[in-house]
């Protein structure tokens, strides 16, 4: 070895670092391999096979995410028995559940045309959510796979929906098994396995219990990473699609960890919250139960909206004005009569530098007092 | 934290300690979990069986109120078998040989009878971290809400020290913050002795100049009260009107019958809020505010990285900004405060701020960077003390065991510890409004271990009566494997079952902070 690092890709020549995949080395460099079940900062499984490359002078074609480089490989991402290999790897995934966006062929042009069709076949109760959204339904864009005579397979196991922010549904789960690396590797919360056997195989928690009954924490590590329909978020259904959604980069509000996060709104209305990426830190795209789900408060209608006084023992709602001036008249005339020391302010944990330096500049330059504290020691 | 989150990955050895981190500070736990399931070494020392000890190869269970005597032990065990870093010992710190008389004293053997652990435990777990090439110490409020907290604080400063393991990646004592601002509103002076960056109020030169970016004279040169202090100020007459922001001192404060007391005292009540909490329920003014998704700022994390906060939504109704609505107040008092966005905010903390000085809005648009940054091209300071320690050489300070404030005895037989549930944040305010966070945790219970329960003839889901000698809650009965005897856990969540009635506020002298994880209490069963 020592100083032949080298391999080619699709006729490049390219250098590997020692320990690099195939896949690494093609993605280092831009060149496309589709995966799906592999998860980055996880041990590879093989399981999908959709990654295949041919390498000449082997006799099988080998998982790209797996495998390492090594010296001289002259790899083609994308020969004809690639194609063909993926091509049926993709036909048994979407004959293998109820994958009805795919069954339609891609010939449709209007989306609502699209979705009464999808409706009015037999067995296909509702549009999968992630449509738009499935590396599988790419994939078979892609690959151009035939699955016209293919009617979407019944699930074998029912949809689990018993837990308030996590739907299961097994008929679109193609056991590519990221979900349980997700779990196992990345979050380590232990809560889901492959479970049974051959044709029965399924993803289960425990000792297939549903989610809320298991180890499972709801921090959607899972359901993020699933590259199909197979696992979606609940608070997020059902699924608009005429309306237009914005996404927004901020940082958690809850604990000191500072997660980075991806608020997307509709209408002025938060409707989910992701992990901002998973090359963003300090969380690399993971999240935990309430920073990515405890967004309802933001548009409670217990909100404050307009300044509350206090009149004989009952708020009334009163004008920023009038609220202003008590306030100003009230805390000047016990700055008078009692001193500053009289006066004291409880900042915050929970607002911004900004308004945490107006807040101390406000007790000390303009109450004259160093009474200031805030309530994290609690 | 003196590292960074990341840099918990590195360590070869982590203890975590008085951190229920899955619970409090769930993504940073899976780093640590993460880093045990790669085969680095993780000691959790609580005197819960809390759930980062299945992850655990060594769990200490020790006695609440015992840390110092615990952490006394290993230095004890480590400066006895010689395997403390000599060279670092002798290079950057100072005051090693009072340390070494002190916990002479604090054999394994005789810890083990204050502690409850085991004394091979506490040698091996001595070793398991001395040995180590980098060592993580990852703390949390259990090691701070105790009256002893400042001398527990510093007992772990000893211990990483004494290893060498100050300075390095993958090392560190590494407090983790609880509210996602604390180490914000700390920076930025929101405290009673501190400008911005802790620049002492009773400076002279740091007061002048304050005063002069400020254009303000006379700034009160004596520091302040602590908020716990300002209670009791209230309870006696002498504090006259609170100006409440964003808190909720009437469910977080410790023996809350004392502290409702102390507030129907005042004169005048203020509470600046998104929602109308217990304690602006009691205010004479009620001022709404934006929240998170509606504004532009910064908050600062546990690791001391400066991060871009931004605008989602539009704010409800007429609620204003925070920092709006006290420049207005400001201006009526006749102090001018100007400003037209919070990122010229920014820029004037960063003016007077030596520690941000170099950070402005535009370089953290991407990614946040770690304070201290004192310049435009710094890159920020991801780990601190590398070259050396703030005052120059680290000093240690050798500090004795103390009792709790507050034993038990025949009456009040068992000792109450207090914390946070995963599905819930503080006093529930912004998480109660989750119907699913609800819906897994609905109420607020009484954590109980199986030996308890049975000898008090308590069943899962019973209602327990809980008394400490300054109030009653009721609460329903959790049997869980997680208590262990004696020691009962109940969340201080739930305004409804306040926790904060049964809990003591004695304060540790220094850092006031009330003793909220040790009180005694009795628990009995409650008329159905
Ligand atoms: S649920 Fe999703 S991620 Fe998990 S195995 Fe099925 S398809 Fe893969
Ligand atoms: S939500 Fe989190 S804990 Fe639950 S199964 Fe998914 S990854 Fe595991
Ligand atoms: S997502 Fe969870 S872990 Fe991350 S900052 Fe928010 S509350 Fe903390
Ligand atoms: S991505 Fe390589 S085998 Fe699935």
């Amino acid at each position: 070895m020592g100083n032949d690092m080298n391999i080619t890709i699709d006729d490049n020549q390219l250098t590997f670092e020692p320990g690099e995949t195939i896949l690494e080395v093609a993605q280092r460099n831009g060149i496309y391999i589709p995966t799906l079940c592999h998860l980055k900062g996880t041990t590879p499984t093989g399981a999908c096979r959709i990654c295949v490359v041919e390498v000449k002078g082997a006799g099988k074609l080998v998982e790209s995410c797996a495998a390492p480089a090594s010296s001289g490989m002259e790899i083609f991402t994308e020969s004809a028995k690639v194609v063909k290999a993926r091509k049926e790897i993709i036909r048994l995934m979407l004959a293998s559940g109820n994958h009805n966006c795919a069954a339609r062929n891609f010939e449709i042009e209007d989306w609502t045309d699209f979705q009464m069709k999808v409706m009015a076949e037999e067995g296909a109760e509702q549009l999968c959510p992630v449509w738009g959204d499935c590396k599988l339904q790419d994939l078979a864009y892609r690959y151009q796979v035939d699955t016209k005579d293919m009617p979407p397979a019944a699930g074998k196991y029912p949809m689990e929906k018993v837990n308030p922010f996590i739907v299961r549904d097994f008929s679109r789960c193609i056991l590519c098994g990221r979900c349980v690396k997700a779990c196992k590797e990345v979050q380590v919360n232990n809560a889901i396995d492959f479970g049974y056997r051959g044709s029965e195989t399924k993803i289960v928690a425990g000792t297939d219990v549903p989610l809320k009954d298991s180890n499972c924490v709801f921090c959607g590590e899972c359901v993020d990473v699933c590259p199909v329909g197979a696992l979606v978020f609940k608070p997020a259904l059902p699924v608009d699609r005429s309306r237009k959604v914005e996404k927004v980069r901020s940082t958690c509000a809850f604990c000191g960890v500072g997660c980075q996060i991806s608020i997307h709104t509709e209408e002025n209305r938060i409707v989910r919250i992701e992990g901002a990426g998973r090359d963003i830190p300090p969380n690399c795209g993971s999240l935990c139960v309430k920073g990515r789900f405890g967004y309802d408060f933001v548009g409670s209608d217990e909100r404050l909206t307009t300044p509350l006084i206090k009149e004989n023992g009952n708020f009334r709602n009163a004008s920023w004005k009038e609220a202003f001036d008590l306030v100003a008249e009230k805390l000047t005339g016990i700055k008078d009569q009692f001193g500053p020391q009289a006066l004291g302010v409880l900042t915050s944990a929970r607002i911004t530098n900004e308004e945490n330096y107006i807040a101390q500049k406000f007790a000390r330059a303009a109450l004259k007092t160093n009474n200031i504290d805030h309530c994290a020691r609690l | 934290m003196t590292n960074t989150i990341s840099d918990i990955e590195k360590a070869d050895t982590i203890i975590v300690m008085g951190s229920n981190t899955t619970e409090n500070h769930p993504v940073l736990s899976s780093f640590v979990k993460r880093a045990s399931l790669n085969g680095k070494t993780l000691i959790v020392i609580d005197p819960r069986k809390i759930v980062l000890t299945h992850h655990a190869d060594k769990w200490l269970r020790l006695q609440p109120g015992s840390d110092i005597a615990l952490i006394n032990a290993l230095m004890h065990v480590i400066i006895k078998e010689d395997l403390y870093d000599r060279d670092f010992v002798e290079r950057r710190t100072e005051n090693f040989e009072a340390l070494a008389e002190t916990v002479e004293k604090y054999s394994p053997g005789h810890v083990s009878k204050i502690s409850g652990v085991d004394a091979d435990d506490i040698i091996e777990a001595a070793r398991l971290y001395a040995k180590a090439a980098r060592g993580s110490i990852l703390y949390c409020m259990g090691i701070t809400q105790h009256i002893t907290g400042t001398d527990n604080v510093k007992s772990l400063a000893n211990l990483a020290m004494l290893c060498g393991n100050l300075g390095i990646e993958g090392g560190g004592v590494n407090p983790l913050r609880g509210q996602n601002n604390v180490q914000g509103a700390c920076d930025m002076g929101g405290l009673p002795n501190v400008f911005t960056a802790y620049r002492k109020v009773d400076d002279d030169s740091a007061r002048q100049s304050y005063e002069n970016a400020w254009q303000v004279t006379d700034l009160p040169s004596k520091p302040g009260h602590p908020v716990t202090e300002m209670v009791d100020m209230a309870e006696k007459g002498t504090l006259k009107s609170l100006y409440v922001i964003g808190e909720n001192p009437l469910v977080s404060d410790p023996d809350l019958n004392h502290a409702e007391k102390a507030f129907g005292n005042l004169d005048f009540l203020v509470v600046q809020d998104i929602f109308l909490t217990e304690t602006a329920k009691t205010a004479d003014v009620v001022l709404p505010a934006f929240c998170f998704a509606e504004k532009e700022g910064t908050f600062t994390n546990t690791e001391r990285r400066v991060q871009r906060v931004r605008k989602a939504v539009e704010a409800p109704g007429y609620a204003k900004e925070d920092w709006k609505i006290i420049c207005e107040v400001a201006g009526r008092m006749g102090y001018r405060m100007n400003y037209t966005d919070s990122r010229e905010i920014f820029e004037e903390i960063a003016a007077v701020t030596p520690s941000y000085a170099g950070i402005t809005w535009d370089r953290i648009e991407e990614e946040g960077i770690h304070w201290p940054c004192p310049t435009g091209d710094h890159p920020g300071t991801p780990i601190l003390h590398t070259e050396q320690f703030t005052r120059g050489k680290g000093a240690f300070f050798a500090v004795e065991h103390a009792s709790p404030a507050e034993m038990t005895n025949d009456e009040y037989p068992f000792i109450l510890t207090t914390g946070r549930v995963l599905y819930h944040y503080h006093t529930g305010s912004m998480t109660m409004k989750t119907k699913g966070l609800n819906e897994l945790a609905a109420e607020c219970f009484v954590e109980i271990s199986p030996g308890d329960a049975e000898q008090l003839d308590l069943q899962n889901d019973d209602m327990a009566k809980v008394t400490s000698r300054r109030g009653t809650i009721t609460a329903k009965v959790q049997v869980s494997s997680m208590a262990v005897d004696g020691t009962i856990f109940i969340p201080f969540h739930f305004g409804k079952a306040a926790a904060n009635r049964l809990t003591n506020a004695k304060l540790d002298p220094v850092a006031k902070i009330p003793e909220l994880k040790i009180c005694a209490i009795k628990v009995e069963k409650a008329a159905a």
